[in-house]
């Protein structure tokens, strides 16, 4: 579906429980942002499962044109999820590969095509999850912050999730929220991409760290792993001051009082 | 076997299957445009958006409107369909009849012709577009070559949309050997986006609104 | 040839060139803000472009019926009709074409087609002079280059340049940098060459099979011109841009129109349905259409990559394209550029000229949310990627495996043993966070711009463990 958003879903009741999928990303970068994501969760009295041997979803092979070898990774977690509780997924493009990629990449495996399907329709953005299912009110308690929001390219268009992004930021009385121009421009980043095509992918990720600069935000919040290590690597290497947070660790902090 | 036939058979071996014919939008459909709005109004709206200049002449006289631009432009010579009656001519710029083949006096058309007059055959409003479909009564570079172009159009020829024009004119049997459809003058952004007028076509565009404007006589 | 084996240095002196990057950039700018403001309302758009799809995916599926169907009204209504399945072929015929009218000069209107098959090369060739009348086309051939743009051929130019480039290239005009005084120059140029030539050459929009009419949309009256005053008009066109009603026609233009340039409707909409007929006094002696495969069989033939047929050429797709506008159009080195480029240049030239433009997008979707006809193009890029490294079950398009290099192949191979074996997975994390201060300070292409990365403390996995 690369024609713009599917049709809208239809969202189920609250559930007791739900699986966690935190991303190869969220795992060795950024834990935070993933014991935070299941903080958000279990604050809407929800038990979170975190099945330890999940790696990663496979986009890398997806998106690079390495079908088998991508298949072979995302096989490796269709059996995590025996329940049929909902799969939560702190990425956006993460969840989009699993959701809505998943069936392209196992088209011709009829060995593993129901699972990916079955897994894959229970595949919900943290954000989408907390507006959507879990109906989240946020008590901020954080002081007075001007934040920018950065969404993927794949989840914003694909699912929406700027939409929750902003209407969960909205719910934070202290945080103003500032409008980056250009917002719907890729960062840059693009999995492979930012390595294959380096000039190209430096170009767009500076002039993205300029268009956040020139926010005066004092944060970037972001639901994507990926865009926050290039934009945070390209912010870093500028010199600015200006950072980006993953959004579930930037939302538990103001709950908390922190951020 | 010649090229058309690999052609054919490469497309033909690949088995397509047949889909149903698509459904239009309803503003493509007949009737389906312009809710709300007069046809006339959404014209002159949309050919003054276009840098065409309106005359509506419906009340009063089109040849004195057209003898005034004339004048004001500076008009010397104005290019008549062929058997086109202009009288009562007031006074203003010499008139000539394309009344021969365009090889025998392109020349003069190209040099010193300043405006050229026609009739659109009919008009579609949601577009502001005048529609010549006749290239016998109308030859197809009176429209294009001088550098300004009166349109005379009758109002009551008006459809609301290109859809519409299609079902109500029955222009497919047979098809005219050239249909031109003009919405405004001639224009171009091709130099870093800034508009300009008259790139190669007219530079001015006039439609003069008249009911039953004298058509072709003598 | 044209090919894209160069796009790597191309697209690089591009990215360090802040002329041309501010130029492509308010283009691009000018460009979106103007179809945004022609699709207000998200549902009829939505409504609008899935009749344009279904139109062009209709036609598609009765594509051999239809073109049989065209011919046998075009030739009804006097227009002659050539088949060419190379651009060689379709040359040879022009220049047949041509020879036959005794023409030494063929005025030629926009048309990629012409483009794509080299058509100016091979006329110099036959010692025949091609003049594009299109005002960025001719501005782009006095400077000797391409097009950068299929909609707006000069738009990498500035008009300083184009200043320098009119007092130097045009007998007797001197430096003038405005807009209005250049297009005058054009347009008294290149009226001397409609009035002369013997030969105007076009492209075409769309046709029609029922009626045997050929669709043109313009604004500046050239491509009118080359059509209408010449004795011999030489239509040249792809063979998917057949529609089967006049009724298919107006919501496949006005998406053109709105998509391409944000215009609800162009200054002109030519149908040419024939010659000049008795009573007639101008229209051309003689129409020709040279109708052109060139690889789009071969595309036809795969379910998938049939999608890119349904192009209308529209250019929507690079204009909001984040690579695109950092890099324009010549460095990619095909005729057409940005992201519809990427897909349908492998059809054309195969995947040995163009692999390096199969890697260039960063799969951000903006390509495919604004195609106005709704082809998949990020899906067809990762198809597309898979044939380019030979991983394709089936693959139709020549050159399969072209990009494929070791070095990535083996990266693959080893992240997918990696992630594909939780429990290897679980080991190499460890050591990657426990060993994160040896994380090098050069990372590749990555630290060129960016700060390296460096593993956390611990992974996510062993505090979520942790938490029970």
């Amino acid at each position: 579906m690369s024609t713009g958003m599917p049709p809208p879903r239809s969202y189920p009741a609250k559930p007791a429980d739900v699986y966690l999928f935190g991303t190869c990303v969220l795992d060795l970068f950024d834990p935070e942002a993933g014991v935070s994501a299941a903080a958000l969760l279990e604050r809407e009295g929800i038990r979170v499962h975190y099945p330890p041997e999940q790696t990663c979803c496979g986009q890398p092979g997806y998106t690079s044109g390495f079908p088998e070898e991508a298949r072979r990774v995302a096989a490796a977690q269709l059996s995590l999820f025996p329940e049929p509780w909902p799969v939560v997924v702190p990425s956006g493009s993460c969840a989009g590969m699993m959701r809505l990629n998943w069936p392209a990449l196992f088209a011709d495996d009829p060995q593993h095509l129901p699972a990916a399907r079955a897994v894959g329709e229970r595949v919900f953005e943290l954000t989408e999850f907390l507006v959507h299912v879990c109906g989240t009110r946020l008590d901020d308690r954080g002081g007075s912050r001007k934040v920018v929001l950065h969404t993927s390219c794949t989840a914003r268009r694909e699912m929406g999730t700027h939409l929750t992004g902003r209407a969960l930021l909205a719910q934070c009385a202290g945080v103003e929220t500032a409008q980056q121009a250009r917002e719907a421009e890729c960062c840059g980043f693009g999995g492979t991409f930012s390595v294959r095509q380096p000039d190209i992918s430096a170009a767009m990720a500076a002039d993205k760290a300029e268009a956040l600069e020139a926010t005066g935000a004092e944060v970037l919040v972001s639901a994507d792993a990926g865009c926050l290590l290039n934009i945070n690597g390209t912010l870093e290497k500028r010199g600015s001051r200006l950072r980006g947070q993953h959004i579930a660790t930037f939302l538990l902090g103001r709950l908390e009082g922190r951020s | 076997m010649t090229a058309r036939d690999r052609i054919l058979r490469r497309l033909r071996s690949a088995g397509v299957e047949a889909l149903p014919p698509p459904v239009l939008p309803a503003a493509f459909r007949v009737g389906g445009a312009l809710p709300g709005e007069a046809p006339v109004d959404a014209l002159r709206r949309n050919l003054e958006g276009a840098q065409a200049v309106v005359v509506d002449a419906r009340a009063g006289d089109w040849r004195a409107e057209l003898a005034r631009i004339c004048a004001a432009r500076g008009v010397r010579s104005l290019l008549l369909p062929p058997g086109f009656a202009l009288a009562p001519w007031p006074e203003g710029p010499a008139l000539r009849r394309f009344d021969r083949p365009i090889e025998e006096f392109k020349t003069s058309l190209f040099e010193d012709t300043d405006a050229g007059l026609t009739v659109a055959g009919c008009a579609i409003a949601d577009t502001g577009t005048l529609v010549h479909a006749d290239p016998a009564g109308q030859p197809r570079t009176l429209s294009l070559v001088p550098p300004i172009h009166f349109c005379l159009l009758d109002p009551r020829r008006l459809h609301g949309s290109l859809a519409d024009a299609i079902a109500a004119e029955g222009w497919a049997a047979p098809m005219p050997s050239n249909l031109v459809f003009v919405s405004g003058p001639s224009k171009t952004a091709d130099i870093q986006q800034t508009l300009a007028y008259g790139a190669h076509g007219p530079k001015e565009l006039y439609v003069l609104l008249a009911e039953a404007p004298a058509g072709p006589g003598e | 040839m044209q090919s894209a084996l160069n796009f790597h240095r191309d697209a690089r002196a591009v990215v360090g060139n802040p002329v041309l990057r501010a130029g492509f950039r308010g283009a691009m700018d000018f460009l979106m803000a103007k179809r945004a403001a022609q699709f207000p309302d998200e549902g009829a758009f939505a409504e609008l472009r899935a009749a344009g799809e279904a139109i062009r995916r209709y036609s598609l599926a009765r594509l051999p019926d239809l073109l049989e169907q065209l011919e046998r009204n075009l030739t009804a209504n006097g227009i002659r009709v050539h088949w060419a399945e190379t651009p060689e072929e379709a040359c040879a015929l022009i220049i047949e074409i041509t020879a036959k009218a005794g023409g030494k000069l063929v005025v030629k209107g926009k048309s990629m087609v012409s483009e794509e098959v080299e058509l100016n090369h091979a006329l110099a060739g036959a010692g025949i002079d091609a003049l594009e009348s299109d005002m960025g086309e001719y501005i782009v051939q006095l400077a000797g280059e391409r097009p950068s743009h299929i909609i707006m051929p000069a738009i990498h130019k500035t008009k300083e340049e184009i200043a320098r480039l009119f007092a130097e290239k045009v007998p007797g005009v001197d430096y003038t940098d405005s807009v209005d005084a250049l297009i005058q120059i054009g347009r008294r140029v290149l009226r001397d060459k409609f009035r002369e030539t013997k030969v105007g050459l076009s492209g075409v929009n769309v046709a029609v099979a029922e009626t045997g009419t050929l669709c043109l949309v313009e604004n500046e009256g050239n491509g009118r011109m080359c059509t209408t005053v010449p004795e011999v008009h030489v239509a040249i066109t792809g063979i998917e841009k057949v529609v089967e009603k006049l009724a298919h026609v107006p919501p496949l233009m006005t998406l053109l129109t709105r998509s391409a340039t944000g215009q609800a409707v162009t200054t002109y909409f030519n149908w040419i349905s024939g010659p000049r007929r008795p009573g007639e006094l101008d229209g051309p002696r003689e129409v020709h259409l040279v109708l052109v495969d060139n690889g789009r069989s071969g595309a036809y033939a795969d379910p998938r990559f049939r999608a890119t047929l349904q192009c209308i050429r529209c250019g929507a797709c690079m204009n909001h394209c984040p690579v695109y506008t950092r890099i324009g159009g010549h460095a990619y080195g095909t005729t057409y550029p940005g992201p519809i480029g990427k897909i349908i240049s492998p059809h054309l030239l195969g995947l040995e000229a163009t692999a390096p433009l199969v890697t260039a997008s960063s799969l951000c979707g903006a390509c495919g949310e604004v195609c106005p006809v709704k082809i998949p193009i990020p899906d067809l890029l990762i198809r597309l990627r898979q044939q380019s490294q030979g991983n394709a079950a089936s693959p139709l398009i020549p050159g399969a495996g072209a990009g494929r290099k070791r070095l990535m192949a083996t990266a693959m191979g080893l992240w997918s043993r990696l992630y594909g074996d939780p429990g290897l997975y679980r080991l190499f994390a460890w050591v990657a966070t426990r060993f994160r201060f040896l994380a090098p300070s050069r990372q590749g292409a990555w630290t060129d711009s960016r700060a390296p990365l460096k593993p956390a403390a611990r992974t996510l996995g062993e505090r979520m463990a942790d938490r029970r």
